[in-house]
């Protein structure tokens, strides 16, 4: 282990997340107006419409797998009395099924974005940033999975990358751990800081705007231009409004 | 009883000769912007046309506005919420640029900067968002006076209802225009889907508007909405809609369509509703009652409770006097001239509009009868499947004999301000007919034939009790961010401080964009 090591895997996770969440609260508190998805639906809606759907429930699987992978400790699959092949074979379902949908779904996006000129124009030079990083995220995380442990000898992440990370949490990073990582994941691992890094100056900022308050909140909604003057104003100026169906 | 006071609009279609001068004033005042080259929140249709967007009637393919599911209650056409939230990656009703169409601009630099050569330069259409050359072969006025009406005409979601077959040939069809702007509906179906909650109605006035530091970019608004009045800026990412010109209605000013309509057809003031009776009303089940159900909704500013309960509910007195002297109360409630554009969407939209008696008046010349002869137009009225049955599909949910009442209404006071013009005559007969005394009936022809401009305008303004309200907005405002409305090679001083230097004598606040100031304050 020497000091590219370190600077590898403890200074440049602790400067990508201290960015992802500062980034955050700046571009929250000064860039209402900018946080959209940006959608491009109204230029090209033949292509997106396969190829989002695709992306993003491909993504929610594998965040899913991420998260079971790299934050349940292999102590407790294994206290769950789960063997380490039915692990092997749920995961490996799984992220092959993800690594399918993601990879056809980002195809397809950029095709379109490189083919469509009416797209092609309204890309900015951060969002094919974001498309250089993200598609780099995509390729080795696709490599480790589908390369490494469906057809080549297999790896198990669980007992090195895994706990690493889970290290760099509650502040007991172990850099020595991820030294001997073949190096798709090494690259795949990386490649994910610097997206973290990226994240709060990007598109990608609509992920945290998931309107699942939408669910409960009256349909009409009426606001008021000016605090109430009677006794029989309503409390809270937003959703003072009725239910519909 | 919840009173709510609504600014609301009609429109005198007989007045309409399609100049677009609306559209053009109103472009130049809120989209004349990169991002929404497309957009037009007024904009005027030829009737009958398949309109803009192209097709944007047919609910069946855009799945706009309300319906009642089988157990008679309301719900969006589209889906319920979970529906809606699964659709958020790619919606599937969502109009295209080309339903749309793709904006254009000339390439006039050409015509200076070209070498001398052997031909004359030319200007090329190139397109305004991604910059190529192309061919322009739609618009938002497309169809302008029946512009390519025996080929695209016959696609006008209004016809598809008809029994009889509406003829195309330049000597036997009929047109008027429809100007159209947004809503601003009692049941806003754009407001109700979106996720973000970035959409409201104003409580005060009833403006829907949507804010800009609150949308997403989701969409879902623009597909809701069965009048396609709100649209994607494609270059923000964000929703942008019809503003109502809300800065110049605190003011106390029309909006800038009405302001700058040359055929004075368009009337503003405010209706008092029933905010209780809302949902009820658009669950109305046959959609042929929704117009009654909708003005039973709407409450009579003279009578006594409905004051005591609008004051109760912090209604301002001077805005009640307004309701009172409304002439937009007068046209839908009192003399019942009035219609809503497509009730059967049952969003309760507050945009109504008078139909035109014109394509019936030519009708009757046609048939060597005399347009000046009650008698003779009645029958015409009566007679007339077309265009009385596409009047009815598009103001009535087909229900003929509500639009030809409205129609011999106004065949009636033509015919009885006729007789007593030329001979001092005064018409009984009409009268009966119709219902009305002689002194309602001049009324009537004094807010729609003379329509001066303090008859048609009757816009309380926003109260001086709410500088700190307004001021708090002040540069808040998501309109003056990079690419929004409010953005503009203008004095942008003028807009830091408008809440300060509105200020009139009449004690009321107003926009120094709109108000001349009277000196600083500040």
């Amino acid at each position: 282990m020497n000091a590219v090591d370190v600077v590898l895997w403890v200074v440049l996770p602790y400067v990508a997340l201290t960015v992802f969440v500062l980034g955050h609260v700046w571009r929250w508190r000064t860039d209402q107006f900018g946080w959209t998805t940006h959608t491009t639906q109204l230029l090209e809606s033949r292509w997106l419409r396969l190829g989002a759907p695709l992306f993003h429930l491909g993504l929610l699987l594998a965040i899913g797998g991420h998260a079971i992978g790299l934050l349940v400790p292999k102590a407790w699959t294994e206290a769950l009395g789960v063997s380490e092949h039915t692990y092997h074979i749920v995961a490996l379902g799984g992220g092959v099924l993800a690594a399918v949908l993601v990879v056809s779904g980002l195809v397809l996006l950029l095709a379109r974005r490189l083919v469509n000129g009416r797209v092609r124009r309204t890309t900015t030079r951060m969002d094919k940033v974001l498309y250089l990083v993200l598609s780099a995220v995509i390729a080795f995380g696709t490599g480790g999975t589908v390369g490494r442990n469906l057809l080549g000898c297999g790896y198990d992440y669980r007992e090195t990358i895994a706990v690493w990370f889970r290290g760099i949490f509650w502040f007991h990073p172990e850099p020595r751990l991820m030294v001997d990582v073949p190096l798709v994941f090494q690259l795949h691992a990386l490649s994910a800081l610097v997206l973290f890094g990226l994240w709060p100056f990007t598109r990608l900022v609509h992920v945290w705007s998931v309107p699942v308050a939408y669910l409960w909140r009256p349909y009409v909604l009426y606001r008021h231009r000016r605090p109430r003057l009677s006794a029989s104003a309503r409390p809270g100026a937003v959703g003072d409004g009725r239910r519909g169906a | 009883m919840r009173v709510m006071a609504q600014v609301a609009m009609v429109m005198n279609l007989d007045k309409c000769i399609g100049c677009h001068t609306c559209s053009v004033t109103c472009k130049q005042t809120w989209t004349n912007r990169e991002g929404t080259e497309y957009v037009w929140f007024n904009n005027v249709e030829t009737k009958p046309g398949v309109g803009y967007p192209k097709r944007y009637e047919d609910q069946d393919r855009w799945r706009g506005g309300w319906e009642l599911d089988r157990r008679g209650r309301l719900k969006l056409r589209s889906g319920g919420r979970v529906r809606r939230l699964l659709n958020l990656f790619a919606n599937p009703d969502l109009p295209a640029l080309d339903d749309y169409y793709e904006p254009a601009s000339y390439d006039y630099d050409t015509l200076i900067t070209a070498p001398a050569g052997t031909h004359t330069p030319v200007a090329r259409p190139k397109s305004a968002i991604t910059g190529e050359d192309m061919a322009i072969t739609w618009g938002a006025n497309w169809e302008d006076d029946l512009g390519g009406a025996p080929e695209h005409a016959p696609a006008d979601p209004n016809l598809a209802a008809m029994t009889e077959k509406v003829r195309f040939e330049f000597e036997r069809t009929f047109m008027f225009h429809l100007p159209r702007i947004c809503e601003h509906c009692l049941n806003p179906a754009c407001v109700s889907a979106c996720p973000s909650g970035a959409m409201y109605k104003r409580a005060e006035d009833g403006v829907v508007l949507v804010d800009q530091n609150r949308c997403r970019g989701w969409r879902m608004c623009v597909s809701a909405c069965p009048y396609k009045k709100v649209y994607v800026n494609h270059r923000t990412g964000k929703a942008e809609k019809c503003t109502f010109c809300f800065p110049r209605l605190e003011a106390g000013q029309p909006t800038v369509c009405a302001e700058t309509c040359p055929g004075r057809l368009r009337y503003l003031g405010l209706v008092l509703y029933d905010a209780d009776a809302v949902l009820a009303a658009a669950s109305t089940p046959d959609p042929t009652d929704l117009l009654d159900a909708q003005r039973a909704a709407f409450l009579d500013p003279d009578d006594p409770d409905v004051r005591a309960a609008a004051l109760a509910e912090g209604i301002p007195e001077d805005w009640l006097d307004a309701a009172r002297r409304s002439p937009v109360h007068r046209l839908i409630s009192h003399y019942q001239v009035a219609l809503p554009l497509h009730p059967e969407y049952r969003t309760l939209p507050m945009v109504w509009y008078i139909p035109p008696l014109s394509p019936v008046l030519d009708a009757v010349s046609e048939q060597d009868g005399d347009p000046a002869d009650p008698d003779d137009v009645f029958h015409a009225i009566r007679g007339l499947r077309i265009p009385l049955e596409y009047l009815a599909n598009l103001f009535t949910a087909g229900d003929t004999e509500v639009v030809a009442g409205v129609l011999m209404k106004l065949a009636a006071m033509r015919g009885y301000m006729r007789a007593r013009s030329l001979d001092g005559s005064v018409s009984t007969e009409l009268l009966t007919a119709t219902g009305m005394s002689a002194a309602e009936m001049e009324e009537m022809y004094r807010l729609l034939a003379i329509a001066k401009y303090e008859d048609r305008y009757v816009i309380p303004a926003a109260h001086r009790e709410n500088a700190a309200a307004l001021s708090s907005q002040g540069m808040g405002c998501g309109l003056d961010s990079d690419g929004g409305p409010g953005m503009g090679g203008e004095d942008l001083q003028g807009f830091q401080d408008f809440h300060l230097t509105g200020a009139r004598s009449d004690g009321r606040i107003g926009l120094s964009l709109f108000v001349k100031p009277r000196g600083r304050t500040s």
